[in-house]
């Protein structure tokens, strides 16, 4: 007997179209890989433990999502059920329609429509101990699983907040088909095998069964029509599922399997718009997790969060606001389900946008160090916060270290606030600038006091000297025991500068240097999930009115446990707290400096300086 | 019987209204905060644009207060009830005051120079307020660094915690451009061989004679201008200051070295006044300072009847501007009263 009905058409060809489409984007992101990430992928494949490893990755995130558990258990069950009760569903449908069949070569659409085409099977209902019964009683407890999914997932749209989150993704009209389809699949499917098992009085298992049973028993109209009618809305809401899968945010199921294997090849993201970002993109399941922890929500931005920008990419239509208006926190970064770099691909955009404009740096070309052990570069947001180069300064004098205050006068710029406005190029100008002062000062260690340069010299400069952040560094003096300390500070709370933290994970030396001059007070959201203060450099589109609200919000939490003081170690964060904050807002190096015993300071005059290049006297041309 | 009207606030504005209204046959009580009447001119040396003594200013003032101008110092208001026509104030004292119309003419603030800490003020020794300087003349004293150094070189920064949106103000304190440029001559003048060198972003001379004070101070004074907002300000160890600004008619970078620097601090609205307008619910505009019943045509008066507005309570004014709208105040009410 030939199992084939004409409903099954639907289902066939979207698939097909599917699995074409699919493939189609597999090849071109593959084929588009550079050379080397290429030879990646076929060593990858070569070697079974990355593979297994990457595996598994898929089965623990695609399938069970594991990163959804972390966020919130009730969301993860909603995605667990879906995906991995549809991999049951498909997985036990095959192998209960072999045993139906009795061959291992099925049509594709016969596992998913069994039900329709073994109805004349005769086996009956309370056997339930044979094999039949057996897997009548796993596939009906399988579809429970997805539909209390699917029950889950219509209780998200009204009380979000059960599953974590405030703000749910505003989505785009070929998202909302593929979406009702996706829920009308797993109902349709039901009544289908319901009202099959109902009309034939067998077929089903311990949910269907009884439910066919009292649909058919109310239904005035003749069951067999029915039958058949959600048969074909079930082959129906397949199809257009999968027609609409490829351009629709559900492109992310088959998209993180191919990022997933990228990753375990080893393959980075670039600085351009490569392949993997192409990938990494389409990966992006549009949950919005990324909304909720935005600090720019508290100034009303609602358009540009990382799921919206990410969309916009996809679809390549980005307004340059939308790529502009983003903090380079990385909050969102940090809860990605899918782990999307979302700040490198903000950055890659806004590469994109730049007019490759020059800019003037004539006037730096004379420079010129002197050999020093160590380079003290404050960092130009330092320089407006005068009391932390003084401190650190006087922290490094009274060990007594022979340093060299690098920007003192001879540069001006790390390059990174360059580098956040896409402006890469310019950016490398000052870079190779600075390399050449860095190298002809000899120096083994330069220390910042600026966690953008602290990040900008790790990541960009692949210079030969051991870089430091001054909270590790007078760590460092201080477990020495270079630096005498006495008093303590009661009361501060220490809030982690963006860069510092999520940007270079630089989390517990600044706590533990806080720990030996002050008590510490507890702080909601800290570490990777710290708030931006709000004076982002990497964000010129929102007003100070905004920003305010931003800080207000990052202080507000901050403040909650009644510190006396606002320890930070960003010059840029101190000067933004500052004019908001009712308690004092200190640097770090501000707490040590002040914590050695006044005895033991050193005099301005004995603070080492550059005499050569003090200060031309300048005046303005006649 | 004579209607009573209550003054809050003894400086110019405060003061010339109740000269007015005195002389108009009211009885006017003047409350201020500060232990002796006079506000900020006086503290001040000399006034722009012809550099004639403050005291000048303020003796005339105050000779028309007469007595029927109760004056009490020291007092600050912690309520206002209105009872019918009346305004009832209760003061920090608790004595209450009772009155027929109230003027608010509670003035303003200087800007707090520790707010911008790339300037160095409160961190650097030599580097000191307009307002400190006008001190230092007023006391006849010679301009010497902290070091009791004569100074070789003097910057002055223009726009301090004016047009300044990191600092949360975005309006223009009108009298700090012309300020600046009587103290930079007032150096000169006092100090023949100091360099003076001033740090603009636009000078805004919109006043009579200030225009000419400009050119004076380039053509007579030598005074040197350079369009550029200061970036920073650092400290060398002979606690001389290095100042880095962008020239920004060459467009390029400077650094130049000083030996005292001065910023001219901008005007804010007092602490003072939004408390006595929330008390009032009188509306604040986004600048902070208080909003008049009608920016164009109804200036002096608010929301409120009975209730009228003087000088810098509305925003940075100059001292001149400041009498002539006291006087309008006075006489506004003078009209309202005498009427009926």
């Amino acid at each position: 007997m030939i199992n084939f009905n004409l409903f099954v058409l639907p289902f066939f060809f979207g698939l097909l179209y599917m699995l074409l489409a699919i493939g189609k984007s597999w090849y071109r992101w593959i084929s588009a890989l550079p050379a080397i990430d290429k030879v990646k992928v076929t060593s990858g494949i070569r070697h079974p433990g990355q593979v297994i490893s990457a595996l598994k990755e898929v089965f623990l995130e695609a399938f069970i999502h594991r990163r959804m558990w972390k966020l919130n258990p009730l969301l993860g069950y909603l995605h667990m059920s879906f995906a991995l009760g549809w991999l049951l569903l498909i997985v036990l449908g095959n192998m209960e329609s072999r045993f139906y069949s009795g061959t291992h070569l099925n049509a594709p659409y016969y596992p998913i429509f069994l039900k329709f085409f073994i109805h004349d099977k005769l086996v009956l209902f309370f056997e339930v101990y044979s094999v039949p019964g057996v897997f009548r009683f796993i596939m009906d407890f399988v579809l429970l699983f997805v539909l209390s999914g699917l029950v889950l997932a219509f209780i998200k749209r009204k009380h979000s907040k059960w599953f974590g989150m405030k703000q749910t993704t505003t989505h785009q009209l070929t998202d909302r088909v593929a979406l009702t389809c996706l829920w009308l699949i797993f109902p349709m499917r039901l009544l289908a095998e319901s009202y099959t098992a109902g009309y034939y009085g067998n077929g089903g298992g311990f949910m269907t069964q009884p439910l066919g049973n009292a649909l058919v028993y109310i239904t005035p109209l003749p069951s067999e029509f029915i039958a058949y009618t959600m048969w074909w809305g079930y082959s129906l809401v397949l199809g257009i599922f999968f027609v609409t899968l490829p351009y629709s945010r559900y492109m992310h199921i088959p998209t993180e399997v191919l990022l997933i294997f990228f990753r375990h090849f080893g393959i980075q993201p670039k600085k351009w718009y490569s392949s993997f970002t192409e990938t990494e993109v389409h990966a992006c399941s549009r949950c919005g997790v990324c909304i909720d922890v935005c600090p720019l929500r508290a100034a009303e931005v609602i358009d540009s969060q990382a799921v919206y920008f990410i969309r916009g990419v996809r679809d390549n239509y980005v307004p340059e606001e939308i790529t502009q208006k983003c903090l380079i926190c990385g909050r969102c970064q940090e809860v990605c389900p899918v782990g999307i770099k979302t700040d490198a691909l903000r950055l890659i955009k806004r590469r994109e946008l730049n007019s490759g404009q020059a800019t003037e740096f004539r006037y730096l070309s004379n420079g010129h160090a002197k050999p020093a052990d160590v380079i003290y570069f404050s960092g130009c947001m330092t320089h407006l916060t005068p009391t932390i180069i003084r401190a650190t300064k006087g922290i490094m004098t009274k060990a007594g270290v022979n340093y060299i205050h690098l920007d003192e006068n001879q540069t001006i710029c790390c390059g990174r606030p360059l580098m956040i406005a896409g402006k890469d190029r310019q950016a490398s100008e000052l870079i190779e600038f600075n390399k050449l002062l860095i190298k002809q000062t000899q120096a083994k260690l330069l220390v910042t006091s600026c966690p953008i340069c602290y990040r900008v010299f790790r990541e960009e400069y692949n210079i030969p000297i051991r870089i430091q952040h001054h909270s590790q560094y007078i760590l460092d003096l201080v477990k020495t025991g270079k630096i005498p300390l006495q008093g303590n500070f009661r009361r501060v709370a220490y809030h982690d500068p963006c860069e510092l933290g999520r940007g270079t994970k630089t989390f517990e030396a600044p706590r533990e240097l806080l720990g030996k001059v002050a008590d510490l007070v507890p702080v909601r959201d800290q570490t990777n999930n710290a708030h931006c203060c709000g004076g982002s450099l990497g964000i010129f589109e929102i007003s100070s009115h905004q920003r305010d609200t931003m800080t207000k919000q990052a202080l507000e939490i901050l403040l909650e446990h009644e510190p006396e003081t606002l320890a930070t170690a960003c010059p840029l964060c101190k000067k933004t707290f500052s004019p908001h904050s009712p308690v004092k807002v200190m640097d770090i190096a501000e707490l040590v400096y002040q914590a050695i015993p006044e005895k033991e300071l050193p005099t301005i005059s004995q603070l080492p300086h550059l005499s050569s290049c003090f200060v031309s006297a300048q005046s303005r041309p006649e | 019987m004579k209607q009573r009207i209550i003054i809050i606030g003894s400086g110019v504005a405060g003061l010339t209204t109740a000269g007015v209204l005195a002389e108009n046959g009211f009885e006017v009580v003047v409350l201020e905060k500060e232990s002796r009447i006079g506000g900020h001119v006086r503290k001040w040396d000399r006034l722009f644009p012809n550099r004639r003594p403050a005291n000048e200013v303020m003796e005339f003032i105050e000779k028309v207060l007469n007595s029927s101008v109760d004056l009490r110092c020291g007092v600050t208001v912690n309520g206002v009830i209105r009872h019918d026509e009346e305004f009832i104030v209760l003061l920090s004292n608790n004595e209450t005051v009772t009155g027929h119309a109230l003027v608010l003419a509670t003035g303003f603030q200087l800007f707090d120079a520790h707010k911008k800490e790339e300037y160095g003020y409160g961190i650097y020794d030599n580097v000191i307020t307009s307002a400190e300087l006008e001190t230092i003349f007023k006391e006849g004293k010679q301009l010497t660094t902290n070091e009791g150094k004569t100074p070789h070189r003097v910057g002055i920064i223009h726009c301090v915690g004016s047009r300044d949106e990191k600092v949360g103000n975005l309006y223009c304190s009108k009298v700090c451009c012309v300020t600046g440029v009587k103290q930079a001559i007032e150096i000169r003048e006092q100090l023949p061989e100091c360099e003076v060198f001033s740090f603009y972003m636009d000078l805004r001379m919109y006043d009579r004679h200030f225009e000419e004070l400009y050119y004076e101070a380039q053509q007579q004074w030598a005074v040197n201008f350079i369009r550029g907002r200061l970036s920073e300000c650092s400290e060398n160890p002979d606690h001389t200051l290095i100042l880095k600004a962008e020239d920004t008619l060459t467009g390029r970078p400077l650094k130049m070295t000083v030996d005292i620097v001065i910023l001219l601090v901008g005007i804010i609205p007092d602490p003072e006044t939004g408390k006595i307008a929330s008390m009032l619910g009188l509306p604040i505009g986004t600048d902070g300072f208080l909003m008049s019943g009608d920016e164009h045509i109804k200036d002096n008066t608010t929301t409120i009847p009975g209730i009228y507005l003087t000088g810098a309570v509305k925003g940075p004014a100059s001292i001149v501007n400041t009498i002539a709208d006291a006087r309008a105040t006075a006489q506004q009410i003078t009209s309202r009263f005498m009427a009926g």
